[in-house]
């Protein structure tokens, strides 16, 4: 166990994080999300304000649809990563647990009288189910709800007679969803799942953080803190897809400066021999020279690889790149690879 | 825990065992525990002299690197072969084919000095 955001979180179960994510990645790994924060808002103009205010386009979601999106300040840098979904006349936004404070002053400080935002994360409890089996699973406990909602979509769904809301979301690079649901049914549900897939022969087991986020990094998502953070911009992380430069949006302008200036160096992936790169090792040119730093690095079970994100001078983030990274004070051979490590399966 | 009665132990959980002339050394079953997954080994070569409680090594655990430390002095026979494509041997058979490494010991009297299996026993309880 270990704190994290408040929680008392599992590193790992007593399988092990390496089974976990292999798990997850051949049937379904159950996992416990609610320090997840849930932000609504509604009232009138809550559809130009959530615009204004999250970097994605947003006003052509239809009820149900579910968007990636970035929280930014003004000077471009990622206060934080959301789903936003839009549903029948409220947004649902959903909010990593350590900026759920800050994102709320952020949103509120910024919202007009005639919007309401309220913090639903006490009273909702998440759970994401994830993997190839994972739909299969939801069906058999929704009446087959499940499989009739698109990726990138949500509605509502009764398990074990509690009315849940199902996003065809999740963190792992596998199809699934996450559920939103009243928090004083989450053993309920946690122990439904893990039943109905022992009855079902849908081999179905918890993950820990560790797991999750091997799984996520395999499948080239960011974690916010490593990849992407309020001392880092989206254009150099990657993800000027999920800024829509057809609106106006909080950060914009300063992207757009960003943009026109190209940046100053760019997120990679590393492949390491010799090694487990880890966040804070430095990465060297051939010659030593130091010319980038790791953000996240791991074992990745699924490719069996040691890999690394790092931020490095531009000019050194062609696939391919010889560079090497700093382990415990000896250079170890890295090469520039194609994020992601793992397809995910919604691009399949 | 299981503990091997037939090993001697550091404080710092790796454990020897004599083979003939040499010593096996590898982590206590606690040890493989407390670290958790093992996904990257990487011992001194065979041949190196070293000195008890000298570093020989690192074991990566999905959350962090340890130092392996020589529970007596001599020269580097053997380094497990297998670890390299396999590290949870470690996990899954540390006393067994989950060895780090065989060496040659110096001095006789250090093996005396290590804990034995009851005396590790109290110590992993203390932790």
């Amino acid at each position: 166990m270990a704190p994290f955001a408040g929680y008392d979180m599992p590193i790992s179960y007593p399988r092990g994080a390496v089974e976990e994510h292999l798990l997850c990645r051949r049937s379904v790994g159950l996992f416990d999300i609610d320090h997840m924060g849930q932000v609504e808002l509604k009232g009138g103009g809550a559809d130009e304000f959530v615009s204004g205010l999250v970097s994605a386009r947003v006003l052509d979601m239809l009820d149900g649809d579910a968007r990636y999106s970035l929280l930014l300040d003004e000077k471009g840098l990622v206060l934080d990563d959301l789903f936003v979904y839009r549903l029948p006349g409220r947004w649902w936004i959903v909010v990593n647990a350590s900026n759920r404070e800050s994102d709320l002053a952020w949103i509120r400080s910024r919202a007009p009288r005639s919007v309401t935002v309220d913090d639903r994360s006490d009273d909702t409890y998440m759970i994401a189910v994830q993997g190839p089996r994972a739909i299969e699973l939801l069906d058999a406990v929704s009446g087959g709800a499940a499989s009739s909602l698109r990726r990138f979509t949500a509605g509502e769904m009764t398990i074990g007679g509690t009315k849940v809301l199902f996003g065809r979301t999740g963190y792992t690079g596998e199809d699934g969803g996450e559920l939103f649901f009243p928090a004083s049914k989450a053993l309920e549900i946690w122990e439904l799942l893990l039943a109905e897939g022992e009855g079902r022969g849908i081999e179905t087991a918890p993950i820990g953080l560790a797991a999750r986020d091997s799984l996520r990094f395999e499948a080239g998502m960011p974690l916010h803190g490593h990849e992407i953070s309020p001392s880092i911009d989206p254009i150099e992380a990657g993800f000027k897809w999920a800024c829509d430069f057809d609106k106006d949006f909080v950060g914009r302008k300063a992207l757009e400066g960003i943009v026109a200036a190209g940046p100053a160096r760019r997120l990679v992936g590393l492949d390491v021999t010799g090694g487990v790169p880890r966040e804070g090792f430095e990465v060297l040119s051939p010659g030593g020279e130091t010319v980038g730093v790791c953000v996240a690095g791991m074992y990745c079970p699924t490719v069996r690889k040691y890999a690394a994100n790092a931020f490095v001078q531009p000019a050194l983030s062609k696939q391919g790149t010889a560079l090497a990274v700093s382990i415990r004070g000896k250079p170890r051979d890295a090469v520039v690879v194609k994020r992601p490590l793992y397809l995910p399966a919604y691009r399949r | 825990m299981k503990i091997d009665q037939n090993c001697r132990y550091r404080s710092s959980h790796e454990f020897a065992r004599k083979d003939g002339a040499e010593v096996v050394i590898g982590i206590s079953d606690h040890a493989q525990d407390a670290l958790g997954d093992i996904v990257f080994v990487e011992m001194a070569e065979a041949g190196k002299k070293v000195a008890q409680g000298e570093a020989i090594g690192v074991i990566e655990s999905v959350k962090a690197a340890s130092d392996i430390y020589a529970p007596v002095s001599g020269t580097i026979t053997a380094v497990n072969p297998a670890l390299q494509g396999d590290p949870a041997l470690v996990n899954k058979d540390c006393y067994g084919a989950g060895w780090l490494l065989r060496l040659s010991p110096s001095d006789q009297s250090e093996w005396d000095g290590l804990l034995d299996a009851a005396a590790y026993e109290k110590e992993c309880g203390k932790e």
